[in-house]
């Protein structure tokens, strides 16, 4: 079981609700990923529009947990005041946190989120944030009272994988009882397998699963890497190493001659 | 009154929050609103008046990632 904020949940795939090719393809999706949270957003609502309804009932036919985020945003007060807008909206107080720094590579304002976090946190938030990598950013952020940490592995929709899993292991071992999330930038389920392999102790992703060919049954193979990776985790790796080993007894080959 | 509603300037004749979504003929039931990055409960709408050059945004659930 995954904790969030003291919600457990069984899956361990964080799900996102946009780009799909249809509405009825995106449920479907969602129901084949088995994810229990799926991340929503907030726009602008033109005047005399009901889109904002139908696309919150299809969500509502999930039984699903909302995750709200606060993506394209780029100022702290921005951020602040989507999430209040989001709290009213969807009646939670998560907040999937993301403060944007630049437009070509979605890479997350880290001063700003810290800065936001604490705010948020403050007037009764429980907040994910969206973050780097960088040791030094997730403390700040646990410091500010964040129980979840959510790194990049590369930037979003860049379906890169893992860029650095060196800096990602980091973040497990200095944060044991953080819930740590890989967010953004996976492209196939053996990346979201190796997240979950690193310790990580679920995966949120979107666009690899939205994007593919066949959306449902990709969301199922994300399915199965994740808990393939969780799996392998709980069985306990083996440490790599950089010479051969034989796995076939060595004792009592057939014509075995000690070598001088 | 001319205010900024979603980012345009529109010229409005309401007063309250509750009766500026009716003269625009807001026709759903899930928005969200804040006046000046003040964000409105459902419960003050009526009450809260607005003045010239307010920022309104109103928004809805969207997908997301």
């Amino acid at each position: 079981m995954v904790n969030f904020y003291g919600k457990t949940f069984t899956s361990r795939l964080l799900i996102g609700t946009a780009l799909y090719p249809s509405p009825a393809i995106m449920q479907n999706a969602i129901r084949s990923s088995g994810s229990e949270i799926v991340t929503v957003s907030l726009r602008r609502e033109a005047a005399g529009g009901k889109t904002g309804d139908a696309f919150w009932s299809l969500i509502r036919e999930l039984g699903v947990t909302v995750l709200p985020n606060t993506a394209g945003c780029r100022s702290v007060r921005e951020a602040v005041t989507t999430a209040k807008l989001a709290r009213e909206l969807f009646g939670t107080s998560w907040i999937k946190l993301e403060v944007i720094a630049d437009n070509d590579t979605l890479q997350p304002d880290v001063v700003g989120l810290v800065e936001a976090a604490d705010i948020l946190i403050k007037d009764g938030f429980e907040v994910f944030p969206y973050c780097t990598e960088d040791l030094s950013v997730a403390m700040r952020l646990v410091d500010a009272g964040c129980k979840v940490v959510m790194p990049w592995a590369a930037p979003i929709g860049s379906a890169k994988g893992i860029i650095n899993p060196d800096a990602l292991k980091l973040l497990r071992d200095r944060l044991p009882d953080i819930t740590l999330v890989v967010d953004a930038g996976l492209g196939a389920p053996s990346h979201a397998a190796r997240a979950l392999e690193l310790g990580y102790d679920a995966v949120l992703l979107n666009t690899a699963i939205a994007k593919a060919a066949d959306p449902v049954a990709m969301a199922h193979a994300f399915r199965q890497g994740v808990e393939a990776g969780r799996a392998a985790f709980e069985a306990g790796l083996m440490e790599a190493r950089d010479f051969a080993s034989p796995s076939t007894p060595v004792v009592g080959t057939p014509f075995w001659h000690a070598v001088s | 009154m001319r205010v900024i509603i979603n980012g345009e300037a529109r010229e409005i004749a309401s007063m309250s929050v509750d009766a500026l979504l009716g003269e625009l003929d807001y026709e759903g039931t899930h928005f969200a609103v804040a006046v000046n990055y003040d964000v409105l409960p459902k419960s003050r709408w009526a009450e809260t008046q607005l003045k010239s050059g307010d920022e309104i945004e109103i928004i809805t659930p969207r997908q997301g990632g």
